[in-house]
């Protein structure tokens, strides 16, 4: 099958034409070595030939200064592993930024190989007062040119015509003028591509230029970041409030599953090994789901429009203090809800030192997940009272929970900017995209991609890994008769007893060592563990649970011990899903390695802070 | 004048850039995105938190950039008519 590649400038409206030509029918992959996406699609010529459609990285030209950028070339010039050199490449260009997005077309040219451009977003260009003399340009660059409007389809039969009188029969075919391409000076293609441009289009006053509108409102100084706040409180809120219903159906699905289960099998480590490992692991990811889902939607919808480019504009200042860009600012929010989909989120910064530095950091924001752990502890041993003027200590507490975790962030920015992540900063500089209106079903089909990513690839991870917790709190059975609790004659409560030496110096008791190993899994098993521990009945009553369990932990564990504990959960890397899904994205096992070792060293030290200080205080 | 340096909103040209103050990556980025000799610029927006960093016009492209990239970019008057400037 004879291969097409879509090739252009980031903003040319490419990932729209892709999904315009291809419809539903793609398939996300990944090229091998690197964690950039292969997007791939099938498209079927008018003579029923059908052709494989990949849609490559945007460029701005055949220098890469991004993994993303050096596939893109590598692909053109027939040098990347597992992939043919296409049979054709579609060019596609903005047509309101003819003078720069004609440079790469230029270059491309240069390459020799069977090549139609798709004028994209003509109607834009119209809007903006320009015409443009669509024959002249074909004739002055020699190959076809099709007035594209990607969004709406315009233009699509018209380019799937042309490209079925370029494409051979998928025979070999060979790049003829790599050097020429590769050895073109930026310079010199600028100037030609402004002289083709100029000679093109004729300008008129432009109608209305909406995007010098909004942005009059969106880089206001002050209306901006207000703006700016606004939108991420909505993002927020919907992370949590329209999350909790399909959360509390998965639950059911679960509960359901592991009941039916258990009803249909006799009580054996098999029925255990299913109801208790495997749908209890696998269910714990699914409940991320919908937050994930949410939050992409928000995500998806900022990129689209051309927003997310604007919000990074307005908080490049404040991130670059800590040697980051404003491109880590919204997977770094994100991370307030779930460090999962943050990290995912990181895909969006171009520079790999400061994209590394922000998945090392994410799991530092305060996640949902910790949520019920702080309110088991705040409740236990922090009184209800107010400490000023409609300021309860409670809140308070919680509050400086938060600000640690941020505050532990910055500062492990700046340490890895200076250390392990050291490298001269690419800065800040970037395209601003004119502002769109996104088709909703590329929304969709976005959603659709991220869900089965986070669904197969951390789901695999997590259901083996917590198999193994299992196993490790199932077994060895203590034998018949023997009046041991069965975890603490478990390889865990073994483990514990190991544990309870090294934490012992920062105030942990042994309860708290053998819940911190299932807690590994996700941090708010603790709570359940602790109840385990203190053998309180499990009650399908979470509030009748939690509340037992606050007695319980008021007359066992000294207030500093408390107090470390919160301090450890600020820190920890208490999270699989998170270590699975930068495994993912970092391509190895290196930075999950090195993300587990730092955060556990920090949640060690500012636990063992937290407890000396409590203890000389004579809390 | 230099790029940081331009009143919002008065249209320039690029009169020369001082490639070498800048790394190899950020001048080729700077090419990229349309940056040269007698191109028309003009400085839009500033970031709040400092007025950094700023957004520009280089072209007909937007571009978001530092304070400390544009000073490399040295810009001089363009006498053009109000309404193209607008």
């Amino acid at each position: 099958m004879p291969m097409v590649a879509l090739v252009g400038n980031p903003n040319a409206g490419k990932s729209a034409l892709f999904n315009a030509l291809t419809g539903a029918r793609q398939k996300v992959g990944n090229y091998p070595g690197v964690t950039v996406e292969r997007k791939s699609g099938r498209l079927a010529l008018p003579d029923g030939r059908p052709i494989e459609l990949i849609d490559l990285p945007g460029t701005y030209s055949l220098t890469p200064s991004s993994p993303d950028e050096a596939v893109t070339r590598d692909v053109v010039l027939g040098r990347q592993e597992g992939e043919r050199l296409p049979s054709a490449i579609v060019v596609v260009m903005d047509a309101t930024n003819l003078d720069n997005h004609l440079r790469f077309a230029l270059q491309l040219r240069a390459l020799g190989l069977p090549m139609i451009i798709a004028l994209n977003m003509i109607d834009m260009a119209r809007r903006d007062g320009l015409t443009i003399d669509v024959d002249a340009l074909s004739r002055e660059l020699g190959v076809p040119v099709i007035p594209t409007v990607a969004v709406r389809k315009q233009g699509v039969p018209e380019l799937v015509t042309a490209l079925a009188e370029l494409v051979g029969d998928g025979s070999a075919i060979r790049v003829a003028g790599a050097e020429r391409a590769m050895d073109s000076d930026l310079r010199t293609l600028q100037r030609r591509a402004r002289q083709i441009a100029h000679a093109a289009i004729s300008e008129h006053a432009p109608a209305k230029r909406w995007t010098e509108r909004l942005d009059r409102i969106a880089l206001h100084p002050v209306i901006g970041p207000i703006l700016l706040a606004l939108l991420m409180f909505v993002m927020f809120q919907a992370v949590f409030a329209w999350a909790e219903t399909p959360v509390g159906w998965i639950e059911g699905l679960f509960a359901d599953m592991q009941a039916a289960v258990t009803t249909a099998m006799p009580d054996n480590v098999l029925r255990s090994l299913i109801v208790d490992g495997v749908i209890a692991g696998v269910g714990a990811v699914v409940v991320f789901l919908p937050q994930i889902l949410i939050l992409f939607f928000f995500i998806l919808l900022l990129e689209a429009t051309g927003y997310m480019v604007r919000a990074a504009f307005l908080m490049d200042r404040l991130m670059a203090r800590v040697g980051l860009s404003g491109r880590a600012f919204i997977p770094l929010l994100s991370s307030f809800a779930c460090a999962v989909p943050g990290i995912m989120a990181t895909r969006t910064i171009d520079d790999p030192k400061d994209r590394l530095t922000t998945i090392l950091i994410a799991p530092l924001m305060t996640c949902s997940a910790r949520l019920p752990v702080y309110a088991v502890i705040i409740a236990a041993f922090i009184p209800e009272r107010t400490v000023g003027p409609g300021i309860g200590l409670q809140g308070l507490v919680l509050f400086c929970l938060y600000i640690s975790g941020i505050l532990g962030a910055l500062v492990a920015a700046l340490v890895l900017r200076r250390t392990v992540t050291k490298g001269a900063s690419h800065g800040f500089l970037m395209e601003m995209p004119k502002y769109q209106m996104p088709r909703l079903a590329d929304v969709a089909l976005g959603l659709w991609q991220r869900a089965l990513i986070f669904l197969k690839r951390a789901g695999t991870i997590i259901a083996f890994t917590t198999i193994v917790l299992w196993a490790l709190l199932s077994f060895p059975k203590p034998p018949p008769g023997d009046p041991t609790p069965p975890v603490d004659y478990s390889i865990a409560g073994r483990i514990a007893d190991g544990i309870a030496p090294l934490v012992r110096p920062i105030g942990f008791n042994r309860d708290i060592a053998l819940a911190l190993i299932p807690a590994m899994a996700a941090r708010e098993v603790a709570v359940s563990a602790l109840a385990t521990v203190y053998s309180i009945q499990a009650s399908d009553d979470e509030a009748a649970t939690e509340q037992s369990l606050v007695e319980r932990l008021r007359g066992r564990w000294p207030l500093p011990t408390a107090l470390a504990f919160l301090a450890w959960f600020v820190f920890a890397p208490q999270c699989l899903s998170t270590l699975a899904v930068t495994r993912r994205e970092t391509n190895g096992w290196k930075w999950p390695g090195f993300m587990l070792a730092y955060l556990f060293v920090l949640a060690y030290a500012a636990a063992g802070a937290t407890f000396w200080t409590a203890t000389a205080l004579g809390l | 004048m230099r790029l940081h340096q331009l009143p919002r909103n008065r249209l320039a040209r690029i009169a020369t850039v001082d490639w070498a103050a800048l790394t190899t990556n950020e001048a080729r980025r700077l090419r990229e995105l349309g940056v040269d000799e007698g191109v028309e610029v003009m400085t839009l927006h500033q970031a709040p938190f400092g007025a950094d960093p700023i957004a520009a016009r280089i072209g007909r492209m937007t571009i978001a950039i530092r304070r400390a990239t544009a000073a490399a970019i040295h810009t001089e008057e363009h006498h053009v008519s109000a309404v193209a400037a607008e």
